[in-house]
């Protein structure tokens, strides 16, 4: 047995049997290649570009390259006034438009130091947990469809289009809603709001159990997703992950409960974290359970805040609202839990201006996806596919 | 009330974390600013500031193992460019602190802290985008949310939109 | 068997040009670039799913755009994008369509004026045929739109151009003016 080299061609290995030469292997030079996925890519949610180096079927590396949405929001802040910046952090993550009026929102009262009226503070979590249940439900169905499983999509939507409606009915906008206010919201629920969404949530309830009925206990779907992407819980905090992809990691950080804020320390929910017994903790199916997970949870926060929340007599949403929002010369960091993470804000006000000298968004897609090029080394190409869904991310807040 | 006592109880975690810093490092950072809304304080001494970084990180009693948000900000009235930091030390001991760096308006640096938290990584690369201040010892510092031949630095109090790029008109 | 197949049993023939048929088989399978920018995707995702169902008018997205005759610029083109959209829009068979979908790729949208980095609208680069107006637009607005791409498809000619079916189709429809100044008047009255 002999070993020939083939001068940078790779080498074959072989051995004489009498006069005759046999190759036992051949292990033939191989070239790294190079594949651009996206911007326009139907698994890659958006327009998010990655080129790949590839070895075969093995990605050595996935390097993200972002902005092809980027639509200067932090431009567009600095020359209109604080209350008309609401809308623009609507198209930020615009699958969960009332969380990021939420976070933005809070951000501005505490610089403002307001008091807000309790049912607004109500008012402000139904809108925002329905929201997060419908953000979701868009991540679950992608994600299904990302790995080949058409119909759970469908049923998402389904159910979905149901909350669009009850937001609509609120606010008058489908999807893009500019409902909070800073100091209060643009308008009280109708009348009999609070009783559809108690039908709602009676009707989701066996209509969640049916989703991860179809996709958790999945063999195709679990397949795919267990063991893939692994990201350590220490890791994970180094890279700044937060939301799910963080509890995904094993780690019990919830913004809601940990920094909280409005009325959620009133209010009784877990924080979902993977046990390892039906996943590995830290992969694909871990976070994918942690948003399964979440939507029982904001059904339980949905139905407590209906129990407790105040009467609407003598109540106007606008009343807190500031004539003129003009805050004290300083600085503010502030920040909630979106469905994908900690949407934060940081604002300076010089006190003079009716405008913010300079707002800036923290978003947590853009900080989730940075881990990309970890998450992505070694892995198979189909499951590159896996873990950008699992991070489920929404390009109008990477880029901005 | 209750809410206020709990603000000023997470500022003297914050001005605790700051004493210890001052202990170390003494003359290069700043006094505390003891704000109610975002307590912080700022790096004198720019070269020391991945130093600062790393004892922020590694001390028993600082842990700070979050980078929430990295903020570039332009000051025209000073001739300066900065970076904002908010961090925590997450799932530790909860306390929360943010620091100020800034270097000179033109051709000014940073040192990086990228290898310190993963976070600053991308941020750092989006604020040289936006502002134009290069951070030494960054990986690979390019443009990330701009094409690579944009012009000019578009957060910057003075900056004056192009007219064309790649033969498109871009004002409206 | 529907009314088509109940009109031509009897004699088995039928009569008709070759500008009906081959109008008729484009219009009633349009298969658009599923193709989504921003957020006016999510609702064009919506209409496609389970409550809109874009598949009974023969309408399904299509990955690759070789495949696909419609574009639906669904959502702000940025400047990184405009040449993506060029190349993906020559990449596309004869003959082709364009929708604008939302504000955005109309005319800039909400970031007409601050917006450095945006295009200030598609028609900028590519031509387009029907603009689909709102922020984003409802589903129901964007199928209007689509009815408004087959409407456009069946004033198409052999010979004639698509600027002259343009002009065609804008004779045939009413200035939404007129309908607005009705409705008024009707509530006045």
């Amino acid at each position: 047995m002999q070993e020939l080299d083939t001068a940078g061609l790779g080498s074959v290995r072989v051995t004489r049997q009498s006069d005759t030469v046999v190759i036992l292997e051949k292990d033939l030079a191989t070239e790294q290649m190079v594949l651009a996925m996206g911007p326009q890519h139907p698994s890659t949610h958006g327009v998010l570009k990655l080129e790949c180096l590839t070895d075969g079927e093995v990605i050595t590396q996935a390097e993200p390259y972002l902005g092809y949405l980027h639509r200067c929001f932090e431009k567009c802040c600095e020359n209109v006034d604080y209350p008309a910046v609401v809308p623009y952090t609507d198209r930020l993550d615009y699958l969960a438009g009332m969380n990021s009026e939420f976070s933005y929102a809070i951000t501005v009262e505490k610089l403002l130091d307001i008091e807000i009226p309790r049912r607004v503070e109500f008012i402000r979590v139904i809108v925002a947990e329905l929201n997060r249940i419908a953000s979701h439900l868009v991540a679950i169905g992608t994600y299904g469809i990302d790995l080949g499983a058409f119909t759970p999509f469908l049923f998402c939507f389904r159910d979905r289009e149901i909350i669009l409606g009850l937001l609509e009915w609120a606010s008058g906008a489908r999807m893009l809603y500019n409902y909070i206010w800073v100091g209060g919201l643009a308008y009280d629920v109708p009348a009999d709001f609070l009783k559809r969404v108690k039908e709602f949530v009676t009707y989701f309830r066996p209509k969640a159990r049916e989703l991860s009925e179809l996709l958790t206990e999945n063999e195709i779907f679990v397949k795919r997703t267990l063991g893939i992407g692994i990201m350590p819980a220490d890791v994970a905090i180094n890279y700044g992950w937060s939301g799910p992809m963080l509890r995904g990691s094993g780690v019990k950080w919830d913004l809601r409960r940990n920094d909280p804020y409005s009325i959620y320390p009133e209010l009784d929910f877990k924080v979902p974290v993977p046990d390892g017994k039906l996943s590995v903790i830290g992969d694909c199916l871990s976070r994918h359970l942690v948003r399964a997970w979440e939507m029982d949870e904001s059904l339980k926060i949905i139905e407590q805040c209906i129990d407790k929340m105040p009467s609407a007599e003598g109540f106007n949403p606008r009343s807190a609202i500031p004539k003129r929002i003009r805050p004290k010369a300083g600085e503010v960091y502030g920040r909630a839990e979106n469905p994908r993470g900690e949407l934060g804000f940081y604002i300076e006000s010089d006190g003079k201006s009716t405008k913010p000298l300079r707002c800036k968004a923290r978003s947590s897609c853009f900080v989730n996806l940075s881990a990309m090029k970890d998450l992505s080394k070694g892995q198979l190409i189909p499951d590159l596919v896996a873990i950008i869904g699992s991070i489920d991310i929404v390009l109008g807040e990477v880029d901005r | 009330m209750e809410e206020g006592k709990n603000i000023s109880q997470s500022l003297q975690e914050s001005a605790a974390a700051y004493s210890i810093i001052h202990e170390k490092f003494g003359d290069a950072v700043s006094a505390f600013d003891a704000n109610e809304t975002m307590p912080f304080f700022e790096v004198v001494d720019t070269s020391l500031w991945t130093e600062i970084a790393l004892f922020m990180r590694d001390h028993a009693k600082l842990k700070f193992n979050y980078m929430a948000c990295l903020t570039g900000v332009d000051y025209p009235a000073e001739e300066k460019l900065g970076i904002i930091c908010n961090f925590e030390s997450l799932a530790v001991f909860n306390h929360k602190l943010a620091v100020k760096v800034k270097c000179a308006r033109n051709g000014g640096s940073i040192p990086s802290v990228a290898c310190v938290w993963h976070t600053a990584n991308w941020h750092e690369r989006e604020a040289y985008d936006m502002f134009g201040m290069t951070f030494t010892g960054h990986p690979e510092l390019k443009r990330i949310l701009c094409p690579d031949d944009w012009e000019g630095y578009p957060l910057r109090k003075d900056y004056k939109v192009q007219d064309q790029y790649h033969g498109i008109k871009v004002p409206y | 068997m529907g009314l088509l197949d109940a009109g031509i049993t009897r004699h088995n023939m039928l009569v008709t040009s070759v500008d009906n048929v081959l109008n008729w088989a484009r219009l009633s399978s349009l298969w658009p670039m599923g193709f989504g920018l921003a957020c006016c995707a999510i609702e064009m995702m919506a209409t496609n799913a389970s409550n809109y169902d874009l598949e009974r008018f023969g309408i399904f997205p299509r990955s690759s755009p070789r495949q696909s005759d419609l574009m639906i610029v669904a959502g702000t083109v940025t400047m990184k994008m405009a040449e993506r959209v060029i190349r993906l829009y020559e990449q596309m068979p004869e003959p082709r369509y364009v929708l604008s979908m939302g504000s955005c790729s109309n005319c800039g949208g909400p970031y007409w004026e601050h917006g450095y980095h945006v295009l200030k609208g598609v028609d900028r680069i590519i031509p387009v045929d029907v603009y689909v107006p709102g922020c984003p637009p409802r589903p129901e607005s964007l199928i209007g739109g689509l009815m408004k791409v087959q409407e456009l498809i069946r004033m198409e000619q052999i010979g004639i151009s698509r600027a002259d079916a343009l002009k065609k189709l804008a004779e045939k429809s009413v200035d939404p003016q007129i309908i607005i100044e009705h409705e008024r008047k009707g509530v006045g009255a």
